[in-house]
């Protein structure tokens, strides 16, 4: 069942935008939700759909394939255009029963519905082109700052590494002891809400007691490896800017400076 | 000294209570003193709850004894400063492979190792490279680590501590999740180490077909180091190995019987190729009389 999340997967192919440095992209992607959200006629969405195509373009992963993330927020795309849809006052156009259709509406339903498309697209993209421990490092590496108010960022990062690494094995366990029960006339499938989630409680029992047996042989085995936090701890693959990501950063200053001015003057 | 040395090494367990108090004590090791030299392949013989990981624990300095005291390379395992010193010395490969790999990708769980303790990243790179092609895992140092099999995660993990440069790997029943190809990969690569490079193995593990090219053998039983020898001696005594409750080796048990029922077989064979060599000797000398 969680075999075939598409959201946030790593996409393998060879592409320039694979091979920045996972704290341009980082930044890409927080420039685009900025810019996405400064966004409000449509020549900036123009810009936004220019900048947003030409990365897809330039990272050859399938248009399709990222579109085929988009299912998970399909419910809420629909939800939040509808609501704009029908509850934005302005010049009336179609009117039945309680509903009104306004054409502020459908201009806002549209900008709303794109807006999310696209944000869901640009963040999918990341993760599409960037793997986890790239991401984690990047993360880590850009908000190190946060050190000087305590906050852990090394450990942070580790344990999301950490739960990112564990995670096919745990879907796995889970599927095993599923099938376990399923043998001794466990039913998982018929019922309501109700009765499928208390037949959730065995599965999940077994799964826990697993799931913190092996945590504390993984800080057993981190431990005998001379793990002792991220104090004087050197990288393997230290993160490198190179002029690829300077190139970049040049476009990623000049998109939202564009879509400003697009804004302001239009 | 050998590099690994326990005197009167004792450790109990202690189950307490909500308040704290002892409930009960089990003594999982009781006064145990051992001597390893360096560069041998020694083997920790014993079946489940005999004592043999929680001694495999202490070469680690990840228990610490409860009374006596273990040397690592000359270290005192209970001396604080050179904690991260004596893990160094002596790495140790885990019987869950799963459960000790870090990292998401091959090459950097084995870099995890050096990362922790600071090398430098042209010289982790290095290691890595080195490591990965002594256990003969380079062609996938690229991989996930949930796509290789049993034995291949394992070669993972001991290229993994073998990144640290320790003088001394500790393998805590390292075969015991696998299959028997994993088992004998496994092996196979942990006896490559100690001839080729030297270093100092201590294999924990309850089969004896593992056990038959070490230098040395502890057999262990509640606790206690209840026989010592070389391979020979330990498989000549069968009787004994059984009521310790191990299993011989079927080869072994069999010339066992058959010298038993008085034919002249030596007092210790341990492979099937030795046994009809010795077999063919004898009727070859049978048939000449």
């Amino acid at each position: 069942m969680m075999r075939d999340i598409t959201l946030g997967q790593y996409y393998p192919v060879q592409s320039p935008v694979h091979k920045l440095d996972p704290r341009t992209k980082l930044f890409g992607t927080l420039v685009l939700i900025v810019a996405l959200f400064v966004a409000d006629n449509v020549y900036c969405y123009g810009a936004a759909a220019l900048f947003l195509f030409g990365i897809i373009a330039a990272s050859k992963v399938p248009v399709g394939h990222i579109v085929k993330g988009l299912k998970p927020v399909l419910f809420l795309l629909v939800f939040s255009a509808a609501f704009n849809l029908f509850l934005t006052p302005g010049e009336e156009l179609v009117h039945f029963w309680i509903f009104t259709i306004t054409k502020e509406g459908l201009v806002r339903a549209g900008m709303m519905a794109v807006r999310l498309t696209f944000l869901v697209m640009g963040t999918s993209l990341l993760t599409f082109t960037t793997t986890p421990n790239q991401l984690t490092d990047g993360l880590e590496r850009s908000l190190r700052f946060l050190n000087v108010v305590h906050v852990p960022v090394h450990e942070i990062a580790m344990i999301m590494s950490i739960a990112l690494r564990f995670i096919p094995i745990l879907v796995e366990e889970t599927d095993k002891i599923m099938k376990a029960q399923m043998a001794r006339g466990a039913d998982f499938e018929t019922g309501g809400l109700i009765k499928k989630a208390k037949a959730m409680i065995p599965l999940l029992v077994p799964l826990f007691i697993s799931a913190f047996r092996r945590a504390s042989d993984l800080a057993l085995a981190m431990e005998a490896r001379c793990y002792h936090g991220g104090e004087g701890r050197t990288k393997m693959k230290p993160l490198k800017y190179r002029t690829a990501d300077r190139l970049a950063y040049l476009i990623l200053l000049a998109f939202p400076t564009g879509v400003v001015l697009l804004r302001v003057l239009l | 000294m050998g590099i690994i040395k326990a005197k009167n090494l004792i450790y109990n367990y202690i189950k307490r209570d909500e308040e704290e108090k002892v409930e009960e004590v089990n003594e999982a090791v009781k006064d145990v003193s051992l001597d390893i030299e360096a560069g041998q392949f020694v083997a920790v013989l014993g079946h489940n709850g005999s004592g043999k990981s929680t001694l495999a624990k202490h070469m680690n300095a990840l228990l610490l004894p409860s009374e006596g005291t273990v040397w690592i390379g000359g270290m005192d395992t209970k001396d604080d400063d050179s904690l991260l010193e004596v893990r160094r010395t002596a790495g140790m490969v885990f019987q869950n492979p799963d459960n000790q790999i870090i990292a998401s990708v091959v090459e950097e769980d084995v870099g995890f190792g050096p990362e922790n303790m600071g090398v430098p990243t042209d010289e982790i790179w290095r290691r890595v490279d080195e490591c990965l092609k002594a256990v003969g895992m380079t062609a996938y140092r690229r991989s996930s680590p949930d796509r290789l099999s049993g034995g291949q995660k394992q070669r993972v993990a001991i290229a993994g501590v073998m990144a640290m440069e320790p003088k001394c790997i500790v393998l805590d029943e390292p075969t015991a999740m696998l299959d028997p190809n994993g088992r004998r990969e496994v092996i196979r690569t942990v006896r490559e180490l100690n001839k080729k490079k030297g270093i100092t193995v201590i294999l924990i593990t309850h089969y004896m077909e593992e056990v038959i090219h070490a230098d040395r053998i502890y057999v262990m039983d509640e606790g206690e180091i209840a026989m010592e020898g070389t391979p020979e001696e330990i498989f000549g005594r069968v009787d004994e190995l059984k009521a310790l409750r191990l299993d011989v080796p079927q080869v072994t048990e069999l010339a066992h019987g058959l010298r038993k029922k008085g034919v002249p077989l030596s007092p210790c064979i341990l492979d099937v190729e030795e046994l009809v060599g010795e077999l063919v000797g004898i009727r070859k000398q049978r048939t000449a009389q």
